[in-house]
C-alpha cells in the first residue's frame, strides 16, 4: 500500500530543499543583471535621446553627446573582427581538419590556450610595442584594432574548433570513403554544418571587444576628439579615436562637475549595444539550430 | 624474379600485410589474392581485423592516429602505397561502412556527392546515375518522390542503403561491404544480395560479414580471419564443408565455438 513513512517524508523534504537551493542560485544569476540595467536606465533617463547619440562631447566633456566615442567603438570592433575572424576561423579549420597530432599542433594549441589567459593590459603593452612603435603604425584605430584582434584571436580559434568538432567524424569518413578531398569535405559538409557555431563565437567577441579599455588606451584611443557629426565615415583607420569604454572611464574619473547622468547614459549605450549584439547572436543560433540537419 | 604465370592475374594481391595501432598488433602479416569479378567473403569474430583490413585497401587507415603498416597491397599489379592520388584509389575502391551514415544533404545530393567531387556536373547524367544507384541499393522506390528530403532523416536501414548507393555512385572497380546488412531487414537484405550477384559482373566485391550464411550464399571464396591471422582461405564450398583444412573453421562456421 502507499503509505507515507518517515523515510519518504525525509526524502520529500530533501528534494524540496535541493530544488530551492538550485533554483535560488539560478535566480541569483538574473538579479544582478536586472538591477544593473534598471539602475542604469533610471539614472541615465534625463540624458538619453537621439541627440545624445549623434552629437560630439563638448564643454570639456560636460555637455553634448557621445557621437565620436560611439563611432570610435564601432570602428574598433569592426576592424578588429575583420582581422581576427578570418585568421582565427581559418587557423581553427587547419587545427581541427588538417593537422595531425604532433608536437607542432600541440604547441599551437597550448599557445591558443595561454594567449586567451593573458591579461588585457599585457596585450596593451604588446600592442604599443609591436604595432605602434616597432611596426611604426602609430597610435591609430588600426593599431588599436590589431591589439584587440590579438586579444580575441585565441577565443575565436577555440570557439571555432568547438563548432567544427560538433560535426560528427562519421560524416567526414563517409566523404573520404568516396574519394573526396579534405577541402571538398570541409566545404561540402563540415562548414555548412558548423557555420552557426562559428558565427556565434565570432559575434560574441563583439561585446568583449567593445567593452575593453586597457588594450586601446595606449594604442589608439584618446581622451577627446571632435569629428563630423552624423557622418559614419568620419574616422580613417589611421586616426586616433574616442571609444565608449574609455570615455566612460575618463568622464567618471577625470572630469569634475560632469552632469550626474552622463556616465550612466554612456554606460547604457555601451550596455545596450553589447546586449543587442548578443541577442542577435542568440537569435541567429536558434534560427540555424532549427535547421539542423541531423 | 620470375614473371607471374598465373592465368588469372589477381585483382587485389595482399602480401605480408602487417598493421598495428601503436603497440597493439591488428594484422599479423597476411597474404591473399582476390580475383577479378568474384565475391570474396571475409568472416571472423570481432577484433579479428576485418574492418581494419578494408581500411587498408582504400588507405583510409591513414586517418587512424598511431596506425602503422608494412607489406604491400597491389591492385591490378600496382602498389597502392605508391599511388599519386589517394582520392583516385578511393573512387576505385568503394566502401560501405558498418554504421549507416546519411550525409546532412538531400538524398539526391548524398548520391551525387562523389560524382560531383570527381568533377561531373551534367544534370541529366547525374539524374540518371542517382536513379541507377538508388535502384541498385533497393532504395529508389521508397524515396523517388522525396529526393529533396534530408538523407539524415531516413530510417537506419534506409540510410544503410543510401550508403550503398553512395558507394556505387563513383563506379568503383572494387566494392568493399563491411557488415552492410546490419541495419537492414532480411527481405531487403535478400534484394541487395541479388543485386550484388548482378554487380559482380562489373566489379570485384569484398564482403565482410558476421553472418556466415551470407558469405556462404554469396561468396565464391571465403577467408576466415582470427586475431589478425588467416586461418583459412578457400572456395566457399570447402570452408562450409564437413572437412575444411582447419578444425577452427569448422567450429566457427557451425557456431560451436566457446
Amino acid at each position: 500500500m502507499f503509505t507515507t513513512t518517515p523515510l519518504i517524508r525525509k526524502k520529500q523534504r530533501n528534494e524540496l530543499i535541493a530544488k530551492c537551493v538550485f533554483g535560488g542560485m539560478a535566480l541569483a544569476m538574473i538579479v544582478p543583471l536586472i538591477v544593473i540595467v534598471t539602475y542604469l536606465v533610471v539614472r541615465a533617463a534625463p540624458l538619453l535621446s537621439w541627440e545624445f547619440l549623434t552629437t560630439n562631447p563638448s564643454g570639456g566633456m560636460r555637455h553634448g553627446g557621445i557621437w565620436s566615442a560611439l563611432l570610435g567603438t564601432v570602428y574598433l570592433v569592426t576592424v578588429s573582427l575583420l582581422i581576427a575572424a578570418p585568421v582565427g576561423v581559418l587557423a581553427a579549420v587547419y587545427l581541427n581538419e588538417y593537422a595531425r597530432e604532433s608536437l607542432f599542433t600541440r604547441i599551437i594549441n597550448l599557445a591558443v590556450v595561454n594567449l586567451a589567459g593573458v591579461p588585457s593590459i599585457v596585450h596593451a603593452l604588446f600592442g604599443l610595442g609591436a604595432f605602434v612603435l616597432f611596426a611604426g603604425i602609430g597610435r591609430s584605430i588600426l593599431a588599436a584594432s590589431l591589439t584587440l584582434a590579438i586579444m580575441t584571436l585565441p577565443v575565436i580559434v577555440a570557439s571555432t574548433k568547438e563548432a567544427l568538432a560538433a560535426v560528427p567524424v562519421s560524416f567526414r569518413e563517409a566523404c573520404w570513403n568516396v574519394g573526396a578531398t579534405r577541402w571538398q569535405t570541409i566545404r561540402g559538409i563540415v562548414l555548412p554544418n558548423s557555420i552557426s557555431g562559428i558565427l556565434t563565437g565570432v559575434i560574441l567577441q563583439v561585446s568583449r571587444t567593445a567593452g575593453e579599455t586597457a588594450p586601446i588606451m595606449f594604442t589608439g584611443a584618446v581622451f577627446f576628439k571632435k569629428i563630423e557629426e552624423g557622418d559614419p565615415f568620419a574616422y580613417s583607420i589611421w586616426d586616433q579615436c574616442m571609444a565608449l569604454s574609455m570615455h566612460l572611464f575618463t568622464i567618471t574619473t577625470q572630469v569634475t562637475e560632469a552632469p550626474k547622468a552622463l556616465p550612466y547614459a554612456t554606460a547604457v549605450v555601451l550596455l545596450g549595444a553589447v546586449l543587442s549584439v548578443n541577442a542577435s547572436a542568440i537569435a541567429l543560433r536558434s534560427y540555424l539550430r532549427s535547421r539542423k540537419k541531423w | 624474379m620470375v614473371a607471374e604465370q598465373n592465368p588469372l592475374p589477381a585483382k587485389i594481391r595482399v602480401k605480408d600485410l602487417r598493421l598495428s595501432y601503436g603497440a597493439k598488433p591488428v594484422l599479423g602479416g597476411i597474404s591473399f589474392d582476390v580475383q577479378e569479378n568474384e565475391i570474396f567473403g571475409i568472416i571472423g569474430p570481432a577484433q579479428s581485423g576485418k574492418s581494419s583490413l578494408l581500411r587498408c585497401l582504400n588507405r583510409t587507415i591513414e586517418f587512424v592516429p598511431g596506425a602503422s603498416l608494412s607489406g604491400s597491397i597491389q591492385i591490378d599489379g600496382v602498389d597502392t602505397s605508391s599511388l599519386q592520388s589517394v582520392y583516385e584509389l578511393r573512387r576505385r575502391v568503394g566502401m560501405v561502412a558498418p554504421l549507416p551514415v546519411g550525409l546532412p544533404l538531400s538524398i539526391y545530393d548524398n548520391v551525387a556527392f562523389a560524382p560531383r567531387a570527381a568533377g561531373y556536373r551534367n544534370k541529366t547524367d547525374l539524374d540518371e546515375l542517382v536513379q541507377r544507384c538508388l535502384s541498385q541499393a533497393a532504395l529508389w522506390d521508397e524515396v523517388k518522390d522525396r529526393l529533396d528530403s534530408l538523407g539524415t532523416k531516413l530510417s537506419g536501414g534506409q540510410q544503410q542503403r543510401l550508403t550503398i548507393a553512395r558507394a556505387l555512385s563513383h563506379k568503383p572497380e572494387i566494392l568493399c561491404l563491411d557488415e552492410f546488412s546490419i541495419a537492414i531487414d532480411p527481405v531487403t537484405t535478400m534484394r541487395i544480395e541479388d543485386v550484388l550477384k548482378e554487380l559482380k559482373r562489373e566489379m570485384t566485391i569484398i564482403l565482410v560479414t558476421n553472418l556466415v550464411q551470407q558469405a556462404r550464399r554469396l561468396a565464391s571464396r571465403t577467408m576466415f580471419l582470427w586475431n589478425g591471422e588467416i586461418v583459412e582461405v578457400d572456395k566457399t564450398e570447402v570452408i562450409f564443408s564437413q572437412q575444411p583444412k582447419s578444425r577452427k573453421t569448422y567450429d566457427y562456421v557451425n557456431g560451436i565455438f566457446g
